[in-house]
Parts: structure tokens; C-alpha cells; sequence
């Protein structure tokens, strides 16, 4: 593995940026919903690399050389826990008002 | 090809299908598919940061559930451009929000120098290093996460139930 560990960090934080931007600018639940398995990738992506070049710890102690890998495991369960409940969100919100932009279901004054 | 290559030809890949998932305006199957070349690739950058289980866990459960589940509810919800795109000044606005929010990113992670990568312990990223540490050190971890998805299967079919006239 000869590429240097701040690009994967830097590639992590481009695409963390990109599901940021997703989230916050598109008017659509689905692209907002997929913007957030985005963001979620690119934290386990630089879970990932952190436990490539520190497999145990930044000082050298510790045991468990796969404690990145377990807590990538973690974050991808809890991906899939939110994408059924946000598509259950979405299915519900669509049957009520026929529409899945979240401008329509908003309550707000401005 | 280098390990050097393959990585930049995988990173590059993720972050323009990701920009294709955040910008694409016509079509929502075409959105799920760039979000599912998205996470293939981000599973082939895990091989060569020799994560193997996290590389596997990624496309099974992202590509054989996640990205799935996905297109159900588009087909499902049969989304048509009318309800799904926006004028085109708005795609203009989001990437440029892209390349602000990569620019404070990139500003933000202080890119210094680390050093190389040590030579790993043997066995790293296999299945048999993650499954000891998930049921030796995690194992109340693993309990919480099948809480969780107990839960989150529970909610998702109360959301979505008919109500019964």
C-alpha cells in the first residue's frame, strides 16, 4: 500500500463535502437520504485508513488491530437501520402527500 | 496496474459518481445507480487498504440491500422528471456548493505528512481478525446493533402500514 494516508483522507473529506452539499441543497428526500449514505461512507472510508496506518493505536500500544474494521461494520449496520427507516419515512410521506420534496411537508414559517 | 493507480482510479470514480448522485436532476434510477458505483468503488479502495471484510461487508449489505432498497422505492414511487428535476440554474448552484465545501474540506484536514505504513500483523482485515474482535472485545457492541436493527425493522413496517378501514 504505497499511497500516502492523507490522500485517502483528503478523498474522504472531498466526498464528505459532496454528501454535505447533497444534503443541504437538493429539495429531494431520496437524493437527501442518499447524500447521507454518502456522508456515512466517507467517515468508515477514513475510519478505514486510520486503521491501516495505526493498526494499533498512534503510540504503538494497545491490542485489537481490527478495531477499525469493527467500527466500520458498525457504521454500515446503522446505514442500513436508517435507509429502512427513511424509506419507511418517505413511503409514508409520499402516501399522505403525493409528493417527495421536502419543501412540501415543511412546517416552518420561512 | 500499481496499487497507486488503482487507488486514484478508484477514488476518482467515487468522488465523480458521487457528484453524478448529487447532481443528477432527470432520472432517479440513474441517482441510486451512481450512489451504488459509489460505494463498489469506495469498496475497491477498502481491498487496497487491505480491509477485506470491511470490502465484502460494504458490497453485501450497501450493494445487496442498501442500493436495493433504493431502487424498490424509486420503482415503487415511480418518480417521473417532473416531480424529480429541478431547473437547471440549481445543478449549477449545487456543484458550485461542491467545490466551496471540498475547498473548506481539503483547507480543514491539514493535510501533514505521516509517514509510511508499518508492515501489519498477520491475519489483518480478514474475516477471522474482525469476527474475534466483534465477539471478544465488541460483543456488547454487537448486542446494540441487533437492538438497533430490532428496532429499526419495528419502526419501518409501523410507518409503513395501511391503515385498516
Amino acid at each position: 500500500m504505497m499511497v500516502p494516508i492523507e490522500h485517502v483522507i483528503a478523498l474522504a473529506a472531498m466526498l464528505f463535502a459532496i454528501g454535505l452539499v447533497g444534503v443541504v441543497t437538493r429539495r429531494n428526500l431520496i437524493v437527501i437520504l442518499m447524500s447521507i449514505q454518502v456522508m456515512l461512507n466517507a467517515s468508515a472510508l477514513a475510519f478505514v485508513a486510520w486503521n491501516r496506518l495505526w493498526p494499533h493505536g498512534s503510540q504503538g500500544v494497545g491490542d485489537g488491530a481490527a478495531d477499525g474494521h469493527v467500527f466500520v461494520l458498525m457504521i454500515v449496520t446503522v446505514a442500513a437501520a436508517q435507509i429502512a427507516v427513511g424509506l419507511g419515512i418517505l413511503i409514508s410521506m409520499f402516501r399522505n402527500r403525493d409528493s417527495v420534496n421536502v419543501d412540501d411537508v415543511s412546517l416552518l414559517r420561512w | 496496474m500499481l496499487p497507486e493507480t488503482l487507488f486514484y482510479v478508484f477514488g476518482g470514480a467515487a468522488v465523480l459518481s458521487a457528484l453524478g448522485m448529487v447532481s443528477t436532476v432527470r432520472n432517479a434510477v440513474v441517482a441510486t445507480l451512481c450512489l451504488l458505483g459509489m460505494l463498489l468503488s469506495l469498496a475497491g479502495i477498502y481491498v487496497l487498504l487491505e480491509a477485506y471484510f470491511a470490502a465484502a461487508a460494504l458490497v453485501l449489505v450497501y450493494g445487496g440491500a442498501g442500493a436495493l432498497l433504493f431502487l424498490f422505492v424509486v420503482t415503487l414511487l415511480d418518480l417521473r422528471e417532473e416531480t424529480f428535476g429541478v431547473p437547471r440554474m440549481r445543478v449549477l448552484r449545487v456543484l458550485g456548493g461542491v467545490v466551496v465545501g471540498c475547498a473548506v474540506a481539503l483547507g480543514l484536514t491539514r493535510i501533514v505528512p505521516l509517514g509510511a505504513a508499518p508492515p501489519l500483523p498477520d491475519g489483518f482485515g480478514t474475516y477471522d481478525a474482525v469476527g474475534t474482535a466483534l465477539y471478544t472485545d465488541y460483543v456488547l457492541l454487537v448486542e446494540m446493533v441487533a437492538l438497533l436493527l430490532l428496532a429499526a425493522i419495528v419502526g419501518a413496517l409501523i410507518l409503513t402500514r395501511k391503515k385498516l378501514e
